[in-house]
């Protein structure tokens, strides 16, 4: 089971798109997984041919590190290990996925983006059932626990049916489906609980500061209405794009702000993937990748945006799109809010936030003038960036949105 | 095609754009923005569907001429008129 994305704990495996003795290339969508926020096409990190499946689709839920599936890789060339022993002893036949394929990959053939999720620290699971006493754990068998604990049902209400009156996963399973649960609800419950659980751990380890800075937009927002004026309703960009391009273009500028945290040190990624904040209908967010966004056309990174959206807003993203990001880019510019001082998602380095363009007084050739000004802001990891740097990266965004055709 | 008919489609595009709409709580004069919470990208795809519900591409200085149902129920029934009539 692939972490995808920093505050993933354990997901369901919902469907294998692939069979048993299949060819699989790079990138192939192998299977999908449900997260908290959304149904993930799987991509495969590696070539080779689908060996064995370990575990088939269905309501539960496994914890990330839980291996899926053998690949047999043309490099290894290995029998397949016994699932069991593939489950302990991380096996050189590797499971597809971003955290298994750096745990048994060669660094080297690795990419960062991969690398990153499994640097995250041990995660938190929620425990709403409060621990058993000694004298109870006699009464329900390991598998009925966890799974009450999934189902967030208190042992102590159920009946065994097993011997000694002993709760058995039956009786669980029962139980849940006595009080089935809202599917939205508990999607909303657990999305909020993940955002909780990255949230407070970003607040908790990374020492953030916040920069802004106000951008006259007027030059942007004046060159974009030209350019949407001669075109038809689905060629036409919106603002939002281009301040994804002018903040990605600004990374290669101040490359440190780009990458993760990992081992107590800052590790640099090469390519800019930014990981778009989309909110959901109902409450919750994501923020998965536009990946390369500073080597995209505006018209490239418009309909890769209009596409992200619609499938954040479906629940259904790529493995690729949600492990990737380097960097965060909020816009909250929608409802009059004039300035985001964002938690930067971990273990990213930073996380960019707009506001909405408002038209205000500003000082234009040592004349006043009425321009539509933007905040962006920067919430930097400090044991990363000082200051210093991030300042540099708020001049060069506002740099570049001043010249919107060279975007 | 009638006032009525528009605005039947037109609410039905308006369903594709925000799933959760009920469309007996919409209200005809106000801002759909306001009401909805949708944003410029939901705005842009809610053209888009018009367009292809309608064959009507809104120039982008008029998109704020449809800033309700019933300010899209009076561009689109004046937009298609010529259409209707050739």
């Amino acid at each position: 089971m692939p972490r995808l994305g920093a505050d993933m704990t354990a997901g369901k495996l919902v469907k294998w798109l692939k069979r048993p003795g299949e060819r699989i290339k790079r990138g192939d969508i192998i299977a999908i997984v449900e997260t908290d926020k959304a149904n993930v096409d799987v991509e495969s990190f590696l070539e080779g041919a689908l060996e064995k499946i370990l575990v088939q689709p269905g309501d539960e839920r496994l914890p990330v590190g839980t291996p899926l599936a053998l690949i047999r890789t043309e490099a290894g060339a290995e029998p397949a290990a016994p699932a069991a022993v593939a489950a302990q002893a991380a096996p050189r036949v590797a499971v597809p996925t971003a955290d298994a394929a750096s745990a048994m990959v060669p660094p080297a053939t690795v990419a960062p983006a991969a690398v990153a999720p499994a640097a995250v620290p041990p995660r938190v699971v929620p425990t709403p059932v409060p621990p058993a006493a000694a004298g109870e754990r006699a009464r329900i068998s390991p598998a009925a626990r966890n799974r009450a604990l999934e189902l967030r049902i208190d042992p102590a209400t159920l009946t065994g049916t097993g011997p000694q009156g002993r709760i058995t996963l039956a009786d669980v399973e029962r139980a849940a489906q006595a009080a089935p649960a809202n599917t939205a609800d508990t999607r909303q419950l657990r999305m909020r609980e993940a955002i909780a659980s990255a949230m407070a751990r970003s607040k908790r380890e990374i020492p953030h500061y916040y920069l802004a800075c106000t951008i006259d937009l007027g030059r942007a927002l004046a060159w974009l209405a030209e350019r949407n004026a001669g075109r038809a309703v689905t060629g036409r960009l919106i603002y939002a794009v281009l301040l994804i391009k002018a903040a990605a273009l600004a990374l290669r500028e101040v490359p440190e702000l780009n990458g993760f945290w990992i081992d107590n040190r800052a590790r640099q990624s090469e390519a800019i993937h930014a990981g778009i904040a989309i909110s959901l209908r109902g409450g919750g967010l994501v923020a998965p990748a536009l990946h390369h966004a500073d080597r995209q056309s505006l018209d490239d990174l418009m309909r890769g945006f209009q596409d992200l959206v619609k499938r954040a807003r479906a629940w259904s993203l790529k493995s690729s799109e949600v492990s990737d990001p380097t960097v965060t880019i909020t816009s909250l510019g929608e409802r009059g809010v004039e300035s985001v001082f964002g938690i930067i998602t971990p273990p990213q380095l930073a996380l960019v936030g707009f506001g909405t363009p408002l038209e205000r007084p500003w000082v234009v050739g040592g004349q006043v003038a009425v321009r539509p000004l933007i905040t962006a802001t920067l919430s930097g990891d400090h044991r990363a960036t000082d200051g210093h740097r991030g300042a540099l990266y708020l001049a060069a965004v506002d740099r570049l949105l001043q010249q919107p055709e060279e975007l | 095609m009638n006032d009525d008919d528009i605005r039947v489609r037109v609410i039905k595009t308006l369903c594709e754009i925000v799933p959760e709409l009920e469309p007996r709580n919409l209200k005809p004069a106000v801002s759909l923005r306001d009401q909805l919470d949708i944003d410029s990208m939901d705005f842009l795809n809610f053209l888009i569907a018009l367009h292809q519900e309608f064959g009507v591409d809104v120039p982008e200085s008029d998109a704020g001429k449809l800033g309700s149902v019933d300010a899209c129920v009076d561009y689109l029934a004046q937009a298609l008129r010529p259409l209707a009539q050739t």
